[in-house]
């Protein structure tokens, strides 16, 4: 098993924190990914990448499974319960706020167009990451394929997201296994 | 409404949702307003709307809504009570697939599972971008701003993207005093 890297509790609390803090319009991943691996480096882009994957298979509430796949990584059930909790505190407080102002905030002119550039720039950091993660999956005839079939799948076709990695991550694994087997002789 | 205890209520209606949500935190919303406006009749079907688009105005995951109708049902505890019904039992089931998956790290099937998943999450996330584009009533400015930020952050991997979000709230306000 290969040793964590050297990041304290106090580190991924603070980080987390800010995450939490800045990420207007939602995307938490990209900003995750944007801290965790693109400037600090606690991990490579397929570590994260995998560990995406992981997080949005798994059923529920998923748009903060990658701060605990994350945190778990860095340092086990303090490091996870440090990034749930860090990245829940700032949004918590700063929804009971807008809770009791939302009569007043609701009637701001304009507020509709300001959330929804939010929103769009929020989407922009997301296919920032979209590319960076296509760039390493465009290395190969076989991952290119798997990205495009899964897109097509669930982007274009609709298809229920489960069946759709069912089949497809299946396959793009096997690939990968066969590969690296090769690549080792 | 009945003599009912609203913190077991709130447990009741977000821990399942927690692990049972289909689709993410977008997910929640309907069977959210189901519950506490048609079946528990909480709040009227307008304020479940404005809590919503407050709820987005904050940062963080799309499901900050529950906490807002924590909030506005029970109060501080109710928020909080809310928050760790949602988050606790999706953060276990993530912890224990994190702690099985990263405990192999190393052995080669685990290498070739890594390899394997990554282009389905790069799949996974243009299909999520896609998703959002659709649902909202969003024009041709909004993915003409998701192709231009996507594109300045590639070139500029150290511009901080709040500088992005904030110009981004900026040009739309300006837009939409111009009335384009």
């Amino acid at each position: 098993m290969n040793h964590p890297p050297p990041v304290s509790l106090a580190m991924i609390y603070s980080l987390f924190f800010r995450i939490g803090l800045f990420s207007f319009g939602g995307q938490l991943s990209s900003w995750i990914h944007r801290e965790v691996v693109l400037v600090r480096g606690w991990m490579t882009n397929e570590e994260f990448l995998s560990g995406m994957a992981l997080s949005q298979i798994l059923p529920g509430v998923n748009s903060t499974n990658t701060a605990i796949f994350v945190g778990q990584r860095l340092r086990g059930a303090w490091g996870a319960t440090a990034a749930i909790v860090a990245m829940l505190t700032g949004p918590f407080f700063a929804v009971i706020l807008a809770a009791i102002f939302y009569q007043w905030i609701i009637g701001w002119y304009g507020i509709q167009s300001i959330m929804e550039g939010v929103a769009a720039v929020a989407l922009g950091m997301l296919a920032r990451l979209g590319i960076s993660a296509g760039r390493g999956a465009a290395k190969g005839l076989a991952p290119a394929l798997a990205m495009l079939a899964t897109f097509i799948g669930v982007g274009v076709m609709r298809w229920p997201m489960l069946g759709v990695v069912a089949v497809v991550a299946p396959i793009s694994v096997l690939v990968c296994y066969v590969q690296g087997r090769r690549h080792e002789g | 409404m009945k003599d009912e205890n609203i913190y077991l209520a709130l447990v009741t209606i977000l821990a399942p949702l927690s692990i049972a949500a289909i689709g993410g935190a977008t997910g929640i919303y309907a069977p959210l307003q189901h519950e506490t406006v048609e079946l528990r009749q909480w709040m009227t079907s307008r304020e479940f709307i404005d809590l919503f688009a407050v709820s987005r105005l904050a940062p963080g995951p799309g499901s900050m809504l529950a906490p807002i109708i924590g909030w506005n049902v029970a109060g501080f505890s109710g928020a909080l009570l809310a928050t760790v019904a949602l988050y606790l039992p999706s953060s276990v089931l993530c912890y224990g697939a994190a702690r099985v998956w990263n405990r192999y790290r190393g052995k080669p099937w685990h290498r070739a599972i890594e390899a394997g998943l990554s282009p389905v999450a790069a799949g996974l996330i243009f299909s999520g971008i896609l998703g959002l584009l659709r649902l909202g009533q969003t024009g041709p400015l909004s993915w003409f701003t998701v192709v231009l930020v996507a594109g300045l952050l590639m070139w500029r991997p150290k511009l901080h993207p709040l500088i992005l979000i904030g110009c981004g709230a900026l040009v739309f306000f300006l837009l939409h005093v111009v009335g384009a």
